[in-house]
């Protein structure tokens, strides 16, 4: 192939109305199309165009949040891998996780990397709460945004609480039993916690029982518990997230020396 | 476009794609003001700069977490049975720090109210901290007394308590050491006495008993006011005002309560400092 064929084939394709259509700029290393790629691309653009050096520094941000909602994301595509497999009924729970382990092809590789990537989730958002309260991160402008991370926390602590009870084994039911029966020991909406008398609650009807649906972890909390999981405070945290993101760039960008 | 990048900057602009960013800049900034020089110099395109790491970092997390999830398979015991309670029964791992806290407090404190505060502490940091340094980078100097209390609560009242309540504590909640067999039998004796016993031998729930629980819980409180009496006029104490100072010195002692009651419990078999019909502290 001469080069002149070479040359007009690479216009052909690049400057086609489909190639143009998609990419709105070249790929030359130009300040231009420096910019254009993060200003120009809907998932970079959640950062500046130009970053401040020292945030540049894995020594200032350990990757922390990046690393959390990347591990976030994790869970959410093996999760839904997962929701093809299992059904949230006292039947079926326990069997679905057993089959998931060895009948479904790569089943017990998605759940190891659910599981794990929940766990080391918590820790992640643990560091970078560590992270942020160590650079003073959270101080004028940024008070709200910390605020927020404090609920993502409780949000992300709630995700993994809720998912543990899912696979239906004894870890499962006994953990959650644990730490719902907290619950009946809520000043005055518990039925065993202080001044219970003066709301007037009682076993059947009190936060615990609100929790998981009855006097004990059974099927009803399963399903409870799987649609908190998998819906509700999936949404709730992703709304939140969208904000935490988003203040970051309003309050001035990440936080650094004045 | 694809002809202009491939030729026009092959013409135009080498140096600048050679050299990079930061020369870039410091070329433009020498030509311009000061104030933009430092606005300039200070930052970099994030194509490539920060994305590249952003990546690296993204592709060494998914390397590990694979690895991780095709040697270590997720636990899964036999089918539930709410029956057969095991013993130990215990919370998922990241709030074995609050199932400890349930031997030193009742369940509606340990279990309830602290969890709360912790959460309710954590979103208050911003607006009751009015110290302006150490505001994007690190600094212990300046922030002596907010650096210690974190760290304080979040090794020591939080991680540790999650490392106890996962490798020490087995049948019963019992502490054992890493060596010793978790031996479902083993007995410990309660000998747990309330303040008021220890101290003169009155019981907790007489009206004497009451009397120093009370005044027990509240001289623990009240060293957040004499703290304020003595350094009323100190310049630190005069920014941050009463109501922070109030919040401050409240959730401060909320917190160091716990190892209070840890030392008390664990030194001096102190089960309860204050007992009333209604809860026990």
């Amino acid at each position: 192939m001469a080069e002149n064929e070479k040359q007009s084939l690479k216009d052909k394709v690049f400057e086609s109305q489909v190639w143009r259509s998609i990419f709105r700029h070249g790929y030359a290393d130009t300040h231009r199309n420096r910019v254009l790629q993060v200003a120009g691309n809907v998932f970079l653009h959640l950062h500046p165009t130009k970053t401040r050096r020292h945030a540049l520094r894995i020594r200032f941000t350990w990757c922390a949040g990046g690393v959390t909602f990347l591990l976030f994301l994790v869970t959410v595509v093996t999760g839904v891998i997962l929701m093809f497999y299992y059904r949230p009924t006292g039947e079926h729970a326990y069997i679905d996780i057993k089959m998931l382990e060895f009948d479904v092809p790569f089943g017990m590789v998605i759940r190891n990397m659910h599981r794990w990537a929940a766990h080391a989730m918590v820790i992640a958002v643990w560091v970078h709460m560590f992270r942020v309260f160590m650079t003073g991160s959270y101080k004028p402008p940024r008070e709200f945004n910390w605020v927020i991370g404090v609920i993502l926390l409780v949000l992300t602590l709630l995700l993994s609480f809720t998912g543990y009870l899912l696979p239906w084994d004894q870890l499962a039911i006994w953990a959650v039993t644990v730490g719902t029966n907290m619950a009946r020991a809520t000043p005055l909406l518990g039925h065993e916690g202080p001044f219970y008398e003066l709301v007037g609650v009682n076993a059947r009807y009190d936060a615990r029982s609100f929790l998981i649906a009855g006097q004990v972890v059974g099927p009803p909390a399963l399903l409870r518990f799987y649609v908190l999981h998998c819906i509700f405070i999936p949404i709730a945290a992703s709304v939140l997230m969208i904000v935490h993101f988003w203040r970051v760039r309003k309050d001035g960008g990440i936080s650094g020396p004045m | 476009m694809a002809d202009a990048s491939g030729t026009a900057t092959a013409a135009t602009s080498p140096a600048v794609a050679k050299v990079g960013a930061a020369a870039e800049a410091r070329a433009v900034s020498k030509a311009q003001a000061p104030a933009k020089t430092i606005e300039l110099a200070d930052k970099a395109h994030t194509w490539p700069y920060l994305v590249r790491l952003e990546f690296l970092a993204g592709l060494i997390v998914m390397i590990v977490l694979t690895v991780w999830s095709i040697a270590l398979d997720a636990p899964l015991e036999e089918i539930a049975q709410p029956n057969r309670t095991p013993n130990p029964s215990k919370a998922p791992w990241y709030f074995l720090g609050l199932q400890d806290m349930l031997v030193y407090f009742d369940p509606w404190l340990a279990g309830v109210v602290l969890p709360s505060l912790i959460i309710v502490g954590l979103m208050v940091i911003p607006y009751v901290d009015v110290n302006p340094k150490g505001n994007g980078y690190y600094t212990f100097k300046y922030r002596k007394f907010a650096i210690s209390t974190f760290i304080f609560g979040f090794f020591f009242l939080w991680i540790v308590l999650i490392v106890m309540g996962t490798f020490l504590r087995g049948p019963g909640w019992n502490l054992f050491a890493p060596w010793d067999y978790w031996d479902p039998h083993k007995v410990v004796p309660l000998t747990s006495v309330d303040l008021s016993e220890f101290l003169f031998g009155i019981p907790a729930s007489s009206a004497g008993g009451v009397l120093l629980g009370l005044a027990a819980i509240g001289g623990w409180f009240s060293l957040g006011a004499v703290f304020y009496i003595w350094k009323r006029n100190s310049p630190t104490m005069k920014k941050l005002g009463f109501v922070r100072y109030a919040i401050v010195a409240g959730l401060w002692l909320t917190m160091m309560a716990l190892p209070a009651k840890m030392v008390l419990r664990i030194g001096f078999n102190i089960k309860y400092v204050l007992v009333t019909p209604w809860f026990n502290i």
